[in-house]
């Protein structure tokens, strides 16, 4: 599961006990590590002001020039993994390789940029400043990113089911709420919301009538009205087609980028059983809400 | 900001090529040209997709805090999806998207 990989904490300690790095080691040492998806501390003489608290999920690996001698490190709290290990005069190329061999031998599993496989991190996030609750975000998602909490209340719930690269659903926010802060432009990317890009949502938005009836609504409508009718008359065929519609028409609209559309499978898509009982799902809770 | 030294969180953000690379390379070099103390974490949306605790205990403590990553209102919901509270009288964020490595080095390096 994407969401219990924790990057491995490296400490370059410098402190009591430790000789400097040159400086061109530290910043070749922390830029490669980084590159490769670890978290990096940096402990100066300045103190161990920085350091995060090491936890039962995330094990700490204490690089330093100890000059042969790695002390021990034991933590106050129990089950916390602290190793050191002594990196005097080991080339950078020689540490990469070790910090390489000490997270494969913890067992930690690392989401590096640029290798393949590898998640990246590209889901919706919500500026309650400007959220109203509305809920069209969660109508439009195709893939139960969206729920609510206890209260109700829209929150993002999978974000690691989001497809990379689109930002539709912040296009369809009309309070201009939900960043994708690795989006190229603003304000989607979290740039401060302009007069212009609210007045601009505002205009647009209304997605029911930009698809033409959309899946949600269409099938809201007959889930309410012919729960029984609805399996009888809908062919997986005449399914597909009414996704195919769905996205030619997103596509027309320019609110889905031509090259996540194309990604897209439609196979992928939620099965029609899925969708109608996330629709019926979101009509009890509008529902639910209009009466409290 | 108060004179206290800040603790100082930086962000590589490696999965995007959103901040500019000389940006983000310069101010990571002067960090680690320092005398000072500080974090790096490869990628903050990572994190906060998958509430790491070591942002909530970034926060926890009572000294100020300066994040060097992207706009503000992008990082203070980011780290509001970790569950932290994000008080905004001890923490400063300076945007590498728009910022020049000088301007954000002046304010972090004392
Ligand atoms: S569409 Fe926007 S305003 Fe409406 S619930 Fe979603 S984030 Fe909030
Ligand atoms: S960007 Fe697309 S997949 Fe991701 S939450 Fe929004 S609508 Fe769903």
């Amino acid at each position: 599961m994407k969401n219990d990989v924790y990057p491995y904490q490296i400490v370059l300690f410098e402190g009591n006990g430790a000789a400097d790095l040159a400086s061109d080691r530290r910043r070749q040492v922390t830029r490669s590590l980084l590159d490769k998806g670890y978290s990096v501390t940096r402990v100066a003489e300045d103190g161990v002001r920085g350091v995060s608290r090491p936890s039962e999920k995330i094990p700490m690996l204490v690089l330093g020039d100890f000059e042969g001698k790695a002390p021990e490190v034991t933590s106050t709290e129990t089950h916390i993994d602290i190793q050191t290990e002594d990196i005097t005069g080991l080339s950078v190329e020689t540490i990469l390789e070790l910090v390489e061999k000490k997270r494969e031998s913890e067992g930690q599993v690392l989401n590096s940029p640029g290798q393949q496989g590898a998640w990246k991190p590209w889901f919706p996030v919500i500026d309650y400043d400007r959220c109203t609750n509305c809920m069209q975000c969660l109508s439009f998602c195709l893939f139960d990113v969206y729920g609510v909490d206890d209260e109700k209340q829209i929150q993002v719930q999978n974000n690691d089911n989001c497809k990379t690269n689109c930002p539709a659903c912040s296009r369809v926010c009309p309070e201009v709420a939900i960043m994708f802060p690795k989006y190229s432009s603003g304000p989607i990317n979290g740039a401060e919301v302009a007069d212009s890009d609210v007045a601009r949502e505002k205009m647009k938005v209304d997605i029911t009538s930009l698809l033409g009836g959309d899946i949600y609504a269409s099938l809201r409508t007959r889930s309410e009205k012919a729960k029984s009718r609805f399996s009888k008359e809908r062919s997986p065929d005449k399914a597909l087609n009414e996704r195919k519609r769905c996205l030619t028409k997103l596509q027309q609209s320019g609110i889905i980028p031509a090259e996540v559309l194309a990604e897209l499978d439609l196979e992928s898509l939620p099965s029609p059983d899925e969708i109608q009982r996330k629709a019926a799902e979101f009509a009890k809770m509008q529902e639910e809400m209009e009466n409290s | 900001m108060s004179d206290t030294k800040s603790r100082i969180l930086y962000c590589r953000c490696a999965f995007a090529q959103v901040v500019p690379k000389s940006t983000k390379d310069e101010v990571l070099d002067r960090l680690c040209e320092s005398g000072q103390s500080f974090d790096t974490v490869s990628d903050l949306c990572e994190m906060a997709a998958r509430k790491d605790p070591r942002l909530h205990d970034l926060l926890e403590g009572e000294e100020p805090v300066q994040i060097v990553a992207c706009y503000h209102r992008a990082v203070k919901w980011l780290f509001h999806n970790t569950g932290a509270d994000f008080p905004e009288d001890k923490v400063e964020v300076l945007n590498m998207r728009e910022e020049s490595a000088d301007e954000i080095c002046e304010k972090i390096l004392k």
